[in-house]
This record gives structure tokens, C-alpha cells and sequence, in this order.
């Protein structure tokens, strides 16, 4: 069974189907529909919805909720991202599960709501304060937006950090098929750390607070090597890229570019292949490396050039440092989209075709 | 040394790894005597089982040292956001939030009066000590005019930095709090008062009666720089002069409304089950991917003719993208969408060389008429003027939409007229069955304009040319 919904609408319905017993949000466009999608569905399945009075309330109270023991989530863009940081930082401190959807617009400041991938950084390598990381999904399709923020729960309550989907305005607004699953995920029981309000859980403290400074010591060097683990998890998709001589890179919205980009270049007798990676923390590193060695590579992203550097990054310490200095990136800013044309063109130059 | 066992406090504090039977208040300090009355009324009244506290940034900060129950530790002024959180999750446990002037009446006073104004089922225990205290006794917005702090060295003057912050008189003004008062713990009699009162909130949210706050005034000699009973005048004859004790609403006994009933679904698969579901989509290589734009004003059905054809192409189980404009574009008169159907999974989901161009008004052709791939068609109104001739190879036809929508009598029906051309033309791909099926489908809450529009698609495909 099909059906023909918008990415935004599908982030819900994953969230429903994962088990998310909360919604808390505030409206911002491109994302207003995940709100509103949660204020008609969550209270018909006996769920709550709550719309809060601004961002940082959003991400509080779902610091409230998951510090007593339940799964819940918000959804935003940009400037509501910002907002949000000091809070998720407080979920990771305290090894809270959440989900936060990011469905970017372009920035900075209010920018515009047309589709960016320039939150990267925030939404990749812990906007906030400390040294916290978050489990970051980056959909490409409609179906994808459903799986992942399925996913984005598993790993949350898996890992005790937030799970943030990352999107962009464009796979939030348009309209695919999704094919639903027979089953969700399994309820979680959290009583062994949430403060739940009950006899079990009454000795249980959620904080994010270590006066002394050899305990915080120890316990980042914990979270350092839980998020080290998280590398376990990763997840990445190689197309036509066995044969290859350009490796096309790029996530979300940009790894569908790629993909047709890679297929008209092969049109045109040029070996093309493409890597998308499907989490970006943990990034797929050696997912990568495996389809990178030897060949050229560009990344096409809607910012500034930090999936780029992220690329070059994973490359140098996959070993490959040849290939991450050879890294070339097609970008686009401000809403405008990479058009095949032009990643056609630039992967041309690069193989001096 | 002898340790004194204190009703719901635990036997001792482990605080930076010393393990103590003290508290870090200093002397004197009000936070120490309503900890305790806090710790004793849950304690008292059996609630330690079932009672989560919302600890505070600020003198609040370590109460999870004291008392004995759950607890979740709060960032700075988020103390009534997280408590929303945890009461929304948790409506059988009693919620209580604890916060300074600082935390509540500055960084966090618009999450406290929302979630007062939203009557969030939690009670907020509000110390008002003037400052604050944690942080080096700066200015709180509770500080008195004159009150000398470390930000107000010279007095707080009331010219510069405005007047103390009344935050039970301001909370008054809302409706749906169930207790607002204000007591103080700086005498014997008073401390009396706010053990009562303290009581009272406890037992609000064990009835799940409503939102509740109480605002304790409380001495703070330390950054009073007084030793503790002048503090504990000043609070009395300083304090209460700007913030007079009192109960502000009391309506325990009001009948609050029950949430109307809404539809409720058994599962997810219960709430999205369609009737008629459409398979899922399947490769076929000898479908040649087809990419559509259409284009014109609002309300000239622009994003339900691609709709049209985006579920035509579902209903022979093509894959399948829509997207539309959105934001203040959507708003601002002009209307487009893209449609991508293909026999393999889609790859770009924008439409940079349109196959097919439908327009419906000038500026929609002369903005994406350069874009089209060669072999493509454009199909414009016949109102549209061609000053702006297509790319060569590209077949351009005009068709009276519009004039027969009107002539029909069913001037909103322009769409359709012009789906009947791209049936008619057969640009689609897809057969005209489908086009006809999804046409009806389309209409789906009103059967009857779903068999009219058929009808109108049949005679306008025969009339136009």
C-alpha cells in the first residue's frame, strides 16, 4: 500500500509509527507542516501534542519529557535550530533521547525559506556548547524522511543522544510515494535512568551537572567513546560507482543530483559514480574510502563548502589524503538549486573531458 | 557528629564527592528553611513515590542532594518548559518546579507565564530573594528601587532599570491558573503560613487540579550583606512593603473543563489506511522519464493539475514527484509546480528542461519558455501573447482553456480544459484512461464534479484545437 505525501508529512507518520508519545513545537516555514500533521495525528492515537511558545520551550520540554522516560521530538528550520542549540546540548549532557527534525531553509539570519544544506555544521558536529556529538540522518525521498526518522528514534534510544533528521525545504514540501510498514519499533522501557514519578524510579537523577571537574572528565571521556562507537551505525549508498573514474559525494536533496548527474555522464561515455551518505554523524568513512581510492572527486552541496571539508576530512583520516586534496566542490546558496547541467559541466573539467 | 534524620530529605548529601549532612545554604538563607518544608510536605502527605522535581540554575540548583525523590535538573530559566515536558509525559506523577527570581522573572519569565497561561498541571515553588544569589548577588528584575546589588552599585534606580517585577499580580492576569500566593519564610508565624501553602500546591497536583504557583520571599543575607535577622527584616519590613504576602486566586474548587473528544484511531495502520491504495511503484526501462512544469496565478488550479497527472502516473505505477512553490511565492499570486514520472527511481526532483510546459499566464511562459529540452512542448492559453518565441525544436500549441472553462459555465475548470490538451496531445506518457481515472479521483469529497469534470475533459478535447 502506497501513499502520495509530502516529506514533511512522512517525518510525522515515521515518528508515530517509531513510538514518539510527544510533540512539542513552534511553526516555521518550510517545517509548519510536521506541526501540523502532529496536531491532528498524535492526540487521534492518544498522544500529546503541545505547540510551545517558542523554540528553546520546544526543546525543554522535550528535555522534561525524555528525562521522564518517553520518547518525543520537535521540528524546525534555520533560525529555530539556533534557538534550539543550548537545549540540545542539555539532551546530549544528559544522555537524553530526542529526535529534533531540521527541515533547512537558507540563512543566514532570516534568509529566505527556499532549500539549503547550510546548517551542516550544527546539525552535524553539535551546534551547542561542550564537546557532544548527535546521531545525524540526512533523507533524500519522501520514503526516506519516514525510514529515517524511524531510524533517528532506534538511534536515539539506542545511543542516549539526540538524533537529529536533517532536510531541507524541498524534500519537506514535495510529494512522493511512501510505502508504510507492517510494524514499528518496539516500546522502550527507560526506567532504569528517567525520573518517571514512580516507586522503581524514585532514586533516579537526570542531570547534566558535574561540580567536580575530574567527574566531568570522566564523563566526556564517556560520551567520547559511546559517539566512537556510534561509527557501528553508519550508513552510506554507493550507485555506478564500481567502475568509476569521478565519484560524485553528496547527501540529501544533493545525492539525488548526483544521481542523475551521474547517469548523464554516463550518457556521455564518462564513468561516473556517486556516494551518498546516509548518516552524517557517524559519517560513513570507510564506506566512502572503500568507493573513493584512485578516483576524482566532487561534492555537490546547497552551502558554503562545509560538506566539502567534512569530505576531505573523512578522506584524510580514511588515509586517502591524495583524494581529499583533489576534492572539488559545485555548490549552490540562497535557495538555488546544483543543476545537473552544471555538475555535468564541472565534472567534465575535472577529467579534462 | 550526630545526624539528625530530616523527613523526606535523604540521610546525607553527596555533593563533590564528600559525603555531608549539611546543605550549601549559607546562614540564614530562605532557601534552607523551604527545602525543608518542601522535604517534609511530600514526605507528610506520601508523595515521594510518584513526585518528580524540576531543579533550577541558581541557589535551587543541588535540591536533588536533598530531597528524596525523582528528579530532572533544568538548564537556567527552563525550569517551567521542562516541567511541561515532564507533566505532559508523566499526568500521573506530581510535577513540581522550583526557581529563583533570576530563572523565573528574567531569562525564563515568558516559559513560566506560557505554561501558567497554557495551565500546565505542575506546581512552580517561586523563591523571591530579591537577586541573584549564585551568581554573585546581582540585579534580579525582583530587586527593590534603590536595593544595592553588584550590577546596581549605586541602587537600583528605577529611571534606568525600571521597577521591581510583581510576578504573582502579573500571573493573576491569566485564567487558568488554579492557586497563585505569595508567603515569606522570614519569621517564625510566616514560615508557618508558607508550610500550609507549600502543603496546598502538593496537594493541587496530587488532584491534577491545575497550575499552580506560590512565591516565597526569602532573606538572603549573604549578598544582603546583613547578618541573618536583619535579613530576615529587611525581607519583612522591606520586601513585603513592594510585595505584600497574600493569597492572590484560590479556585481549587473549580470544575475545570474536560478536553473535548476527538476522533481517536487504534494504530497507526488504523489512522493511514486509504481505501483504493495504489501499489507501489516499478522499474520499467522502456519508460522514458518525463518532466512537467506548470505554471500560471493562484487559483487557476495550477498545483492540482500537476497533482492530476503526478497521480495518473501512481495509478500505472510510474515513479513519481510533485513539488510545488511554496512560502510567500505561494502566496504572492503566482503559482508553479514540477512533476517528474519515470520507469526508474528519480534522481534530481527539479525540473531544469521541462518536457512539458503548461502556462496559464504571460510571466509563467516567458520564465521557464527558455528552459525547455529540445522535442518538448509547450502548451500555453491562448490569452498569453508569444513575444517570446520557444527554443528551436520545441512545438508550441495555444489552447483556448480559459474562453471554454467559461464557455462551459465552470470558469474554475480551466485545468481541467487543459489537461484535456495534454490528453488530447498525448505528451503525458501515460494513457488517457489514467488521465480521465485520476481526473475524477481528484474530486474525491465531491463524487458529482468528479463525473462533470469528465464529462467537460471529453467535449473539450473534441472542441479545442
Amino acid at each position: 500500500m502506497t501513499k502520495f505525501v509530502k516529506g514533511n508529512e512522512a517525518v510525522v507518520m515515521g515518528a508515530l509509527y517509531a513510538g514518539c508519545e510527544l510533540y512539542f513545537g513552534y511553526p516555521i516555514t518550510p517545517a509548519s507542516e510536521i506541526a501540523h500533521g502532529a496536531a491532528k495525528w498524535f492526540p487521534m492515537l492518544g498522544r500529546t501534542f503541545v505547540q510551545a511558545e517558542c523554540e528553546t520551550a520546544s526543546v525543554n520540554m522535550m528535555f522534561g519529557a525524555a528525562g521522564a522516560g518517553k520518547l518525543s521530538m520537535t521540528a524546525t528550520s534555520g533560525p529555530g535550530f539556533s534557538l534550539m542549540q543550548e537545549g540540545i546540548s542539555y539532551l546530549a549532557g544528559a544522555e537524553l533521547p530526542s529526535v529534533v527534525v531540521n527541515v533547512n531553509r537558507a540563512g543566514p539570519g532570516l534568509g529566505n525559506v527556499y532549500p539549503e544544506q547550510s546548517d551542516y555544521t550544527p546539525a552535524v558536529k553539535g551546534g551547542g556548547h561542550g564537546s557532544y556529538q548527535t546521531f545525524t540522518l540526512a533523507p533524500a525521498s519522501v520514503q526516506e524522511m519516514f525510514d529515517l526518522t524511524v531510524k533517528a528514534f532506534a538511534m536515539t534510544a539506542k545511543w542516549r543522544t539526540p538524533a537529529i533528521v536533517f532536510a531541507d525545504g524541498l524534500q519537506g514540501q514535495m510529494m512522493e510515494s511512501l510505502v508504510l510498514p507492517d510494524s514499528g519499533l518496539p516500546k522502550y522501557d527507560f526506567s532504569e535512568w528517567a525520573s518517571e514519578g514512580t516507586p522503581k524510579t524514585r532514586a533516579n537523577l537526570v542531570k547534566s551537572i558535574y561540580l567536580d571537574a575530574a567527574q566531568q572528565e570522566r564523563f566526556n571521556r564517556h560520551l567520547q567513546e559511546k559517539y566512537a562507537a556510534m561509527a557501528a551505525d553508519a550508513m552510506g549508498e554507493a550507485y555506478l560507482a564500481d567502475d568509476a573514474e569521478i565519484l560524485i559525494v553528496g547527501y540529501g536533496i544533493s545525492g539525488r543530483i548526483a544521481r542523475t548527474t551521474a547517469e548523464a555522464l554516463r550518457k556521455e561515455g564518462v564513468k561516473a559514480g556517486v556516494f551518498r551518505p546516509i548518516t552524517l554523524n557517524p559519517f560513513p568513512r570507510e564506506q566512502l574510502a572503500a568507493v573513493a581510492a584512485g578516483r576524482k572527486i566532487m561534492a555537490i552541496e546547497l552551502d558554503a563548502g562545509q560538506f566539502a571539508d567534512d569530505v576531505r576530512l573523512n578522506l584524510a583520516k580514511a588515509g586517502l589524503g591524495a583524494e581529499a586534496a583533489g576534492v572539488v566542490m559545485i555548490n549552490r546558496m540562497g535557495g538555488e538549486i546544483v543543476s545537473v547541467d552544471d555538475a555535468v559541466k564541472t565534472a567534465k573539467e575535472m577529467l579534462g573531458a | 557528629m550526630k545526624t539528625i534524620e530530616q523527613k523526606g530529605m535523604y540521610k546525607s548529601f553527596p555533593r563533590s564527592g564528600k559525603d555531608v549532612s549539611f546543605t550549601h545554604y549559607c546562614p540564614g538563607c530562605g532557601h534552607g528553611i523551604i527545602n525543608k518544608l518542601i522535604a517534609e510536605a511530600c514526605a507528610e502527605m506520601g508523595l515521594q513515590d510518584e513526585t518528580i522535581f524540576v531543579d533550577p540554575v541558581g541557589c535551587g540548583v543541588f535540591t536533588y542532594y536533598y530531597w528524596d525523590a525523582a528528579h530532572i535538573s533544568a538548564a537556567h530559566g527552563r525550569a517551567s518548559a521542562v516541567a511541561t515536558g515532564t507533566c505532559r509525559a508523566r499526568p500521573n506523577a506530581v510535577t513540581i518546579a522550583y526557581q529563583g527570581d533570576g530563572d523565573l522573572g528574567a531569562i525564563g519569565f515568558n516559559n513560566a507565564f506560557q505554561a501558567a497561561s497554557r495551565g500546565e498541571k505542575f506546581g512552580c515553588i517561586f523563591v523571591n530573594n530579591s537577586l541573584y544569589g549564585m551568581t554573585g548577588g546581582q540585579m534580579a528584575p525582583t530587586t527593590l528601587a534603590g536595593e544595592s546589588t553588584t550590577t546596581t552599585p549605586f541602587g537600583r534606580d528605577p529611571a534606568l532599570t525600571g521597577y521591581p517585577l510583581h510576578v504573582c499580580e502579573v500571573f493573576s492576569q491569566l485564567k487558568a491558573p488554579v492557586y497563585i500566593a505569595r508567603v515569606s519564610v522570614a519569621d517564625t508565624r510566616r514560615i508557618m503560613q508558607a508550610k500550609q501553602a507549600i502543603r496546598k500546591v502538593f496537594e493541587i497536583q496530587r488532584a491534577k487540579k491545575g497550575y499552580a504557583i506560590l512565591e516565597i520571599l526569602a532573606p538572603c543575607p549573604t549578598n544582603f550583606k546583613m547578618d541573618p535577622a536583619a535579613a530576615a527584616d529587611f525581607c519583612i519590613n522591606e520586601m513585603e512593603k513592594e510585595f505584600p504576602l497574600g493569597v492572590f486566586r484560590d479556585e481549587t474548587e473549580r470544575e475545570n473543563p474536560a478536553p473535548a473528544a476527538i476522533p481517536q484511531a487504534e494504530s497507526c495502520a488504523a489512522l493511514f489506511a486509504e481505501k483504493d491504495a495504489l501499489e507501489p511503484a516499478c522499474d520499467d526501462d522502456a519508460f522514458a522519464e518525463r518532466r512537467f512544469k506548470f505554471a500560471g496565478y493562484g487559483g487557476q488550479g495550477i498545483l492540482s493539475l500537476g497533482l492530476c497527472i503526478a497521480e495518473a502516473a501512481r495509478l500505472e505505477r510510474r515513479h513519481t514527484l510533485w513539488f510545488p512553490s511554496y512560502g510567500p511565492e505561494q502566496r504572492g499570486g503566482s503559482a508553479n509546480c514540477s512533476v517528474v514520472v519515470s520507469g526508474k527511481p528519480i534522481g534530481s526532483p527539479t525540473v531544469e528542461h521541462p518536457d512539458v510546459l503548461v502556462c496559464m499566464n504571460r510571466p509563467a511562459y516567458e520564465r521557464f519558455v527558455g528552459d525547455m529540452r529540445e522535442g518538448g512542448i509547450v502548451i500555453v492559453d491562448e490569452t498569453v501573447p508569444i513575444l517570446v518565441e520557444p527554443p528551436k525544436g520545441v512545438k508550441l500549441v495555444v489552447w483556448p482553456a480559459i474562453r471554454m472553462a467559461e464557455e462551459f459555465g465552470v470558469p474554475k475548470a480551466a485545468n481541467t480544459m487543459m489537461l484535456a490538451a495534454m490528453k488530447k496531445l498525448g505528451c503525458t506518457g501515460l494513457k488517457g484512461e489514467s488521465l480521465e481515472e485520476s481526473l475524477v479521483a481528484s474530486f474525491k469529497k465531491k463524487p458529482a464534479l468528479g463525473e462533470k469534470n469528465r464529462e467537460l475533459l471529453r467535449e473539450a478535447e473534441k472542441k479545442g484545437s
